[in-house]
């Protein structure tokens, strides 16, 4: 006969078991789900089927009144995502772009962060914010400029109130700190949020983030998406304790959430959104996701991952879940998923031509936009360029 | 001339104060942000009664961490608003060069000009002071080396209140380097006269046989070693440089067309020095026309020496003098 314990239990995957203190364990004991991560707010479990029990119940609301419309368009985000992610992924195979950074398995975390935002929220990405572009209205081809090199960014981050790409990671969390003390010095209620990864959250930069939004009582969201891996480097490499844990030590609460689970990624990121809107100040949102995929094309996780972990995560597919989810509730039909099938293949091939006529940038654009105000040197030495190239064209001409 | 209500006797420490007041008094968008400068008006006092004046929320107290500074600046400026930052030392602004480099300066082209970059970085620099290590140091080639960020460097009172307005005015990161030593130098700041455009050098004094370019706290020098060198009979043209970034050539092409000769004088260690890019240009730019080699009269190639061996490392009037009789003998 087996007796459910109801003593603390110990995170099963997480860095330095031995250092986790009572904290994790008391959030065990509330939100325990059979399962899963124990600390883990899990609102869909990766057979589809809907948790409900005291551990989910103070984000229950925020989902409560979900329709089946916003669940299926929860779910064509991720499709889309994937599509897209997987085009640009062939695209950069095909020589079309120098370089992808895949989103693959993170999904549910970004469309359902993405899609808790309001239009006057302001995001802050890294380069692998793919889903919450979507989200934002972001033309996904514009995400592609800077990994074919034709420029550096170059979408406007008022535009759709996101930013341009973090690639040294960690400096934005900063960047979002400051926006929302201009938020709260404006008396907006708008909310900001800053995206990173476990290997960012080594970075000072962030950890000089969460002392500012502290101590400023800023209207931010951190919002960790925990994949499990910088590069070739395991979590355990960056911390000894649970990610969500470090707010703590800065004076606000963190969480840690399914994040291959779009309702509870959206639920926890709304609950995080209001308090940042109701002056309750910031909030870690640690999203525990895996990276399905290399950290880039130019990677090789063979080097230093197994498939069994991989083949473990699969099962827990963010996409997958959701699918299970609309089909065992009848909240979708064959005919949903065949037309977003033929939606997603449009979409490839959107990209796919829209990449391939991308145009090389005018030589010129080397010195443009280096000033907004312009700069004698940058003059001089563009005449100089034109000089240059156009004593090609002349001795051309001459011949 | 007579003294009226905009024209002020003030210390050049004052004189950014006052530029700063008007700054906060014009535009709503303008803060002060960085370590002490609220209750306390900064270490140097730079920032003395803007807090009681204008508020916690605009005259900021921060934590103590400089990428933090510039970092949560860069965010507000993305807000719309226009931070004049301080970093306390010269050796504390390392912290934030991240920040800097990698963020503030690039921010505007990777955006292709849809975001502008409206931060002032003040830096209290250079040595003479008798302070401890990392409070005497003189970094402004490591800025003015970056594309996207603009440097410049006041001499005097005058300057100090109209190159900050200016700075502020700019919707390009501005890093502002104070001469900390001349901080309780007085002079006439008149509020209401424009002396020109930011990145413009200025003629402090003519003269026919030898151009001195500095920036400043070394601006000062120069004057004194005009002045010592005008006793020997020799003229020394005094370049006021004010913007390492960008450099006005023209201006200093111009002089040396005229003096044949040109000496730079800077705190910043000589090697790769802004004198290093200086003499480099004018000697392509002036080569028919030049006497002597372009010298150079800086620090050494080694770590910021001890308090008591700092006037042994910075450049002083003998040294200076000693380059303008090497530069004369040729």
């Amino acid at each position: 006969m087996t007796v459910e314990s109801t003593a603390p239990r110990k995170p099963r995957r997480s860095a330095g078991t031995t250092g986790t203190k009572s904290t994790a364990g008391k959030r065990a004991t509330a939100r325990k789900s059979p399962g899963t991560e124990p600390e883990l707010v899990q609102l869909l479990t990766p057979e589809g089927e809907r948790v409900q029990n005291a551990g989910t119940a103070a984000y229950d609301k925020y989902v409560a009144d979900i329709t089946p419309d916003e669940l299926r368009g929860l779910y064509r985000d991720m499709v889309l995502t994937r599509r897209f992610d997987a085009e640009a992924t062939s695209l950069q195979r095909q020589g079309e772009l120098g370089l992808w950074a895949s989103l693959l398995g993170q999904e549910a975390a970004q469309i359902g962060s993405g899609r808790a935002l309001r239009d006057d929220d302001y995001v802050f990405p890294t380069y692998r914010e793919h889903g919450v572009a979507w989200c934002r209205g972001v033309d996904p081809t514009n995400l592609l400029g800077m990994f074919r090199g034709v420029n550096n960014g170059g979408w406007d981050p008022n535009g759709n109130n996101f930013h341009l790409y973090t690639i040294v990671i960690g400096s934005q969390t900063l960047h979002a700190t400051g926006y929302a003390m201009g938020v709260a010095k404006d008396g907006a209620d708008s909310a900001v949020i800053a995206y990173f990864g476990d290997g960012a959250s080594s970075q000072g930069d962030v950890a000089e983030a969460f002392t500012f939004s502290a101590v400023y009582n800023a209207p931010v969201v951190f919002f960790c998406q925990n994949n499990q891996w910088a590069i070739s480097e395991p979590t355990e490499r960056q911390t000894r304790v649970p990610l969500y844990q470090r707010a703590q030590g800065f004076g606000f609460p963190g969480v840690r959430v399914d994040g291959n689970d779009v309702l509870a990624s959206l639920a926890v990121t709304r609950w995080a959104l209001e308090r940042a809107r109701n002056g309750e100040g910031p909030t870690l949102v640690e999203a525990y996701t895996y990276r399905m995929g290399a950290h880039t094309t130019s990677d090789d996780p063979t080097k230093y991952r197994a498939d069994e972990e991989r083949e473990a995560w699969e099962a827990k597919d963010p996409i997958l879940r959701l699918r299970r989810f609309l089909e065992a509730s009848n909240h979708a039909d064959e005919g949903f998923f065949a037309e977003l099938e033929a939606e997603s293949e449009a979409l490839g091939r959107r990209v796919r031509e829209a990449v391939r006529a991308m145009p090389d940038p005018d030589h010129f654009a080397i010195f443009e936009h280096a000033y907004a105000d312009g700069h004698a040197l940058v003059d001089e030495e563009r005449a100089q360029f034109a000089a240059y190239q156009a004593s090609f064209a002349d001795a051309e001409g001459g011949n | 001339m007579t003294q009226t209500e905009s024209v002020k006797n003030l210390a050049l420490a004052k004189a950014i104060n006052e530029s700063l007041r008007t700054a906060l008094e014009a535009d709503p968008k303008v803060l002060v942000m960085g370590e002490d400068v609220g209750k306390l008006g900064g270490v140097f006092r730079v920032t003395d009664g803007l807090q009681k004046d204008f508020g916690e929320s605009r005259i900021i107290d921060t934590p103590l961490a400089e990428s933090g500074i510039v970092g949560t600046a860069i965010g507000l400026a993305l807000r719309g608003y226009r931070p004049v930052v301080e970093i306390q030392f010269d050796g504390f602004v390392f912290p934030a060069y991240d920040q800097i480099v990698t963020q503030l300066a690039k921010m505007h082209a990777r955006a292709l000009g849809k975001v502008k970059m409206p931060v002032v970085v003040r830096i209290p620099y250079g040595g003479g002071i008798g302070a401890v290590e990392h409070h005497s140091e003189s970094p402004e080639a490591l800025f003015a080396h970056v594309a996207g960020l603009k440097v410049v460097s006041p001499s005097n009172s005058s300057d100090a209140y109209w190159m900050m307005q200016q700075a502020i005015q700019s919707d390009d990161p501005v890093i502002f380097f104070e001469p900390k030593r001349r901080y309780w130098d007085k002079g006439e700041v008149n509020t209401e006269a424009i002396p020109g455009p930011l990145h413009k050098a200025q003629v402090v004094r003519e003269g026919t046989d030898l151009t001195l370019a500095a920036y400043g706290p070394m601006v000062k020098l120069c004057r004194e070693v005009a002045d010592a060198a005008a006793e020997e009979g020799r003229s020394l043209e005094v370049l006021d440089l004010r913007s390492v970034s960008p450099l006005d050539f023209d201006s200093i092409q111009a002089s040396v067309e005229k003096t044949r000769r040109l000496v730079v004088v800077h705190e910043a260690p000589v090697f790769f020095g802004s004198g290093a890019e200086i003499a480099a240009r004018i000697t392509e730019r002036c080569f028919y026309h030049l006497e002597a080699p372009v010298l150079r009269v800086g620090g050494y190639h080694a770590p910021y020496p001890p308090a008591r061996l700092e006037e042994e490392y910075l450049p002083g009037l003998d040294r200076v003098l000693d380059a303008v009789d090497r530069a004369l003998a040729y």
